[in-house]
């Protein structure tokens, strides 16, 4: 029989800072511009060069340290970390060893209705190595620097995550957090969320850790936590088989779905950290450190509390809605025009988000306004509209922005709620449909639902859906 | 050779006053080095079609009249560590044999914004490691005053041009005493500013917490001249010093009375020439003679300061050369199998034995589980001895004593022992592990060759440093012996 192993994850992931321009230098740091041309004498490491600390990307480290719960440093230093790689210009990396900007800090995360702590390490700043294409079947490299020099911030957390799916968790509300705090535009597809691991295995109940394995690559959210899942089986394997874990770093192959060796312990980089002596250490009084926390709008804790208190809100509801700011804002702003909070928070989670997913678009995107959508919600409430119609509505909106009330009246959906209009549909169907109204009498109450169903056709979907059952169980009855 | 006895303050009136223009003072100096550098060899890189033309060009300014910096049209010399848009920059290595900047260093753009022109880029030992110009991979520059004899170094080159009368003035650079010792060796005057007052931005670096640019020159007034061009905040340098820049040539008084003046005793002990300490001597009686008071002093901690400097020098030194891989600029090996041997073969190929030493020392020092014993142990002492010039300071106003041991040394004497030559600069290099300035001399000749007077100030004093230097010069004529060439 086999052991039962407890997972042990920690979490280094490392955000780009959205600065105009890089950590050290004056170049830019737009994403996708041609190769080499965001470069300078400074990032290309030339002879002579020194570096110039950006106080933007270090105001975005202490405000995402906040963010985080972590204690910003009242004195930070920059360290070398030294090691040779084409990707490297200076053949060493500016990082920080040991004085981050931020220590000590932690977040909630929620897994199958649970809140749990994870604790954070630290975060720390440091600058991104360029990119390296191989070409001609690994025959030459391709160096492109226009990356070098933007500013990173690496927030490690702390061993306790026990799941993959708690790993996501993390990732996604460090993601959440980061946006909020608007220091990055956190997409891992663009690489400017990039995750590691470390994770081991042990016996329930045993408290030393077991051995780790480092894991690299993994470029998604699913990644991560598919990753997580292959390697934490993988570990199992070798441990039941009478194996032992051993220390090394592994890649993540999405495409074959496992995680392979790229280097040993004995591999391991001796990096040679010690204090840059081109740059100051930075000395941060409590006065700079207000001016940036004041400047952290509302977390999605708290605002996921407030949509629970203020507007009653299942919790579930409330999470979704604040995993991404533009979601809680458009949520937020459709309030303004209905006050049925459940029900923008359904059209939402449903319709907007599923279409949303169907064609890989993000707010932003889209060309329905929360206006539109608050609008379209009151439309329902005053009994303009019936749902049948609001989904017109609603498609017409995702395709051309316009107002409700404007679709309503181009494409003349008025909900119809005259009794004698309505009446007079629901005796043509009764004439037209005596089979039904045969089974009706017989007993079938089912029947009912086919008639109303020929009467909202026969209106095109405008009729009051309850005024048209009303009136032909009242024709019905009278036959 | 009546120019090369000229004061920049005459050179420049001589050009306002229409005595001479500014391409004669340029081609008189080509002419100059053409006699002599065959013999001296202290330019890598002749600026001569670049430096005409500016000439030529700021003649034309001169014709239209009006007031110009001192600096205005005099010829000089720049360091070949010291980066210069599209004039070959080297290093004296062979690693950069090849190498074009695409940009200036702050100090060359404040040199071309005073308007001097750069004649050309002068040798030196290979990245500023060493204390002879031996170590320059590609030829070593000669002491003027007898060429069987090292310059002195790292900035052999900028010393001995000056000392050979090629150019008015040069720049050099000084991490443990690279200005102060070659020019004590050629006899001119050479300042090491405080650590932050010049821009290290296009200083090709070597230990950065040390490195600074100074200026080599043949008198006193000159050198403050040049220091007040170079001198000032650069915000291109997060190390340099935003602090307030006084007028330099203003401190030059000639009036030393009341001075206090600190001798450490450590820098007249053993190993100190008995000519050299003579000289020092015969120097402090001069300052007791103009109202100046002197008294011994001890710095303990002296004693530590060579190897301290070279743990911490090495250290930076080696992740400093890292970025020449052979990837991106300068010499690339032929035929590498992969990425490693690429830059493997780069290396050897690419730096001499005494910047491989240095690397490889700076490596294991950072190395994990040694970083502890050393560097950071020598940061420690590197806080002591700084303790022992903020304490001496409390006393006195300047510190004196000799800039080097002895005079210089006959070329290869030394080179086959590395930690002789590296006690050449035991008196210049606790000074820049304390960042302080510190100015050398000329105090005399020692069997023909030069003593260097080392006159030593508080953080960002140049001016007092100046002074004393000044009203020394102005009661000797040491500074007015010339090398005959």
């Amino acid at each position: 029989m086999s052991t039962q192993y407890e997972t042990v994850i920690g979490l280094e992931v490392h955000v780009e800072l959205h600065t105009n321009s890089k950590i050290f230098c004056g170049c830019s740091t737009e994403f996708g511009a041609p190769p080499n041309t965001h470069t300078c004498p400074i990032c290309l490491g030339h002879p002579g060069v020194l570096p110039v600390l950006n106080r933007q990307a270090l105001e975005y480290a202490m405000k995402a340290s906040m963010a985080l719960n972590c204690t910003v440093a009242d004195v930070s230093k920059f360290d070398r970390k030294n090691y040779f790689y084409p990707d490297s210009p200076k053949a060493y990396q500016i990082s920080q060893y040991d004085q981050p900007v931020g220590e000590h800090g932690w977040i909630d995360i929620e897994v199958n209705g649970e809140t749990k702590r994870i604790g954070i390490t630290r975060l720390h700043l440091e600058e991104d190595a360029g990119k390296l294409t191989h070409v001609d079947g690994g025959y030459a490299s391709l160096v492109d620097f226009n990356r070098v020099g933007t500013p990173l911030i690496e927030i490690v957390s702390e061993p306790d995550i026990r799941t993959p799916e708690e790993a996501k968790a993390y990732l996604e509300k460090i993601r959440a957090i980061m946006q909020y705090c608007d220091v990055s535009d956190v997409k891992m597809e663009e690489g400017s969320m990039r995750c590691d691991a470390n994770i081991s295995i042990r016996p329930y109940g045993q408290e030393k850790f077991g051995t780790r394995a480092e894991l690299k690559n993994m470029n998604s959210f699913r990644g991560v936590q598919r990753g997580l899942e292959y390697e934490q089986w993988r570990q199992a394997e070798v441990l039941n088989s009478g194996g032992e874990v051993v220390q090394e770093t592994r890649r993540w192959d999405e495409a074959q779905g496992k995680t392979l060796s790229m280097r040993g312990k004995e591999e391991a980089h001796d990096y040679r950290y010690f204090p840059d002596p081109d740059l100051v250490r930075v000395v941060i009084d409590s006065e700079w450190k207000e001016r940036v926390r004041a400047s952290i709008p509302e977390l999605p804790d708290a605002r996921k509390a407030r949509y629970i208190a203020e507007y009653e809100l299942p919790s579930y509801d409330a999470e979704v809605l604040t995993s991404s700011m533009k979601m809680a804002n458009f949520f937020e702003e459709s309030l303004n025009y209905t006050k049925d909070a459940k029900a923008v928070s359904n059209w939402i989670m449903g319709d907007l988000l599923g279409y949303m997913n169907a064609n890989n678009l993000e707010f932003g995107d889209i060309k329905l306004t929360a206006q539109g959508l608050g609008e379209m919600i009151g439309l329902l409430e005053s009994n303009t509209i019936n749902s049948k119609i609001a989904k017109t509505v609603f498609k017409s909106m995702l395709e051309t922005g316009k107002l409700p009330k404007q679709i309503v009246e181009e494409q003349g959906l008025v909900q119809i709620s005259d009794e004698g209009a309505i009446k007079s549909i629901c005796e043509e169907i009764v004439a037209a449909n005596p089979q039904s109204v045969a089974d009706y009498k017989a007993g079938k109450e089912k029947a009912i639902g086919f008639l109303v169903g020929q009467v909202m056709k026969a209106s095109k979907g405008k009729a009051n859906p309850a005024l048209a059952n009303k009136l032909l169980v009242e024709v019905l009855s009278s036959l | 050779m009546a120019q090369f006895d000229l004061r920049l303050q005459d050179l420049h009136n001589g050009l306002k006053d229409k005595q001479f223009s500014v391409s004669e003072l340029t081609e008189a100096s080509f002419k100059r080095i053409s006699e002599t550098d065959s013999a001296v060899q202290a330019f890598l890189t002749l600026n001569e079609e670049g430096a005409r033309a500016q000439a030529a060009e700021l003649d034309k300014q001169l014709q239209a009249g009006g007031e110009r910096g001192l600096l205005f049209g005099l010829p000089s010399g720049v360091k070949d560590n010291i980066v210069t848009e599209g004039l070959r920059t080297t290093c004296a290595s062979q690693f950069l044999r090849n190498y074009d900047p695409i940009y200036d260093a702050t100090v060359v753009r404040k040199l071309k914004a005073a308007q001097s022109v750069t004649i050309g880029k002068l040798n030196m030992d290979e990245f500023a490691m060493g204390g002879s110009n031996e170590n320059s991979s590609f030829f070593a520059t000669r002491n003027p005053w007898n060429t069987e004899y090292v310059p002195g170094g790292s900035s052999g080159g900028s010393a001995a041009s000056v000392a050979a009368g090629q150019v008015y003035f040069s720049l050099g650079s000084d991490t443990g005493g690279s200005i102060r010792q070659p020019a004590s060796y050629c006899g001119i005057v050479g300042l090491k500013p405080t650590y932050g007052l010049v821009s290290r931005f296009g200083l090709v670096a070597f230990a950065s917490s040390l490195d600074q640019i100074g200026p080599l020159t043949k008198n006193v007034e000159d050198s403050a001249y040049v220091l007040q061009a170079i001198a000032g905040y650069d915000q291109m340098d997060s190390t340099s010093a935003n602090v307030e820049i006084p007028d330099y040539t203003s401190a030059l008084t000639g009036d030393v009375k009341g001075l206090r003046i600190g001798v450490p005793k450590e820098y007249m002990g053993q190993g100190v020439d008995p000519q050299v300490k003579e000289a020092v001597l015969a120097a402090l009686q001069v300052y007791e003679s103009l109202g100046a008071t002197w008294e011994e002093v001890s710095m303990p901690h002296t004693e530590y300061a060579v190897a301290t400097y070279y743990l911490l020098a090495s250290s930076e030194a080696s992740s400093n050369l890292a970025r020449f891989d052979g990837v991106r600029y300068g010499v690339r090996a032929e035929n590498p199998d992969n990425l490693i041997d690429l830059y493997r073969k780069s290396r050897s190929e690419g730096f001499g034995s005494e910047v491989k030493r240095r690397i490889m020392l700076g490596t294991y020092a950072l190395s994990s589980g040694y970083y502890d014993a050393y560097y950071k142990k020598a940061q420690q002492v590197r806080t002591l001895i700084k303790r022992d010039f903020d304490q001496a300071f409390e006393k006195y106003d300047i510190l004196i004593g000799p800039t080097a041991p002895t005079t210089a040394f006959r070329i290869g004497e030394q080179v086959g022992d590395p930690l002789t030559m590296y006690l050449n600069d035991i008196l210049t290099i606790p000074v820049s592990l304390a960042g302080v300035p510190a100015v050398s001399i000329p105090c005399g000749l020692a069997e023909g060759m030069p003593v260097g007077l080392q006159i030593i100030g508080k953080p960002f004093d140049e001016s007092t440093v100046l002074r004393a230097a000044h009203a020394f010069e102005q009661n000797t004529d040491h500074h007015k012996a010339r090398p005959q060439l």
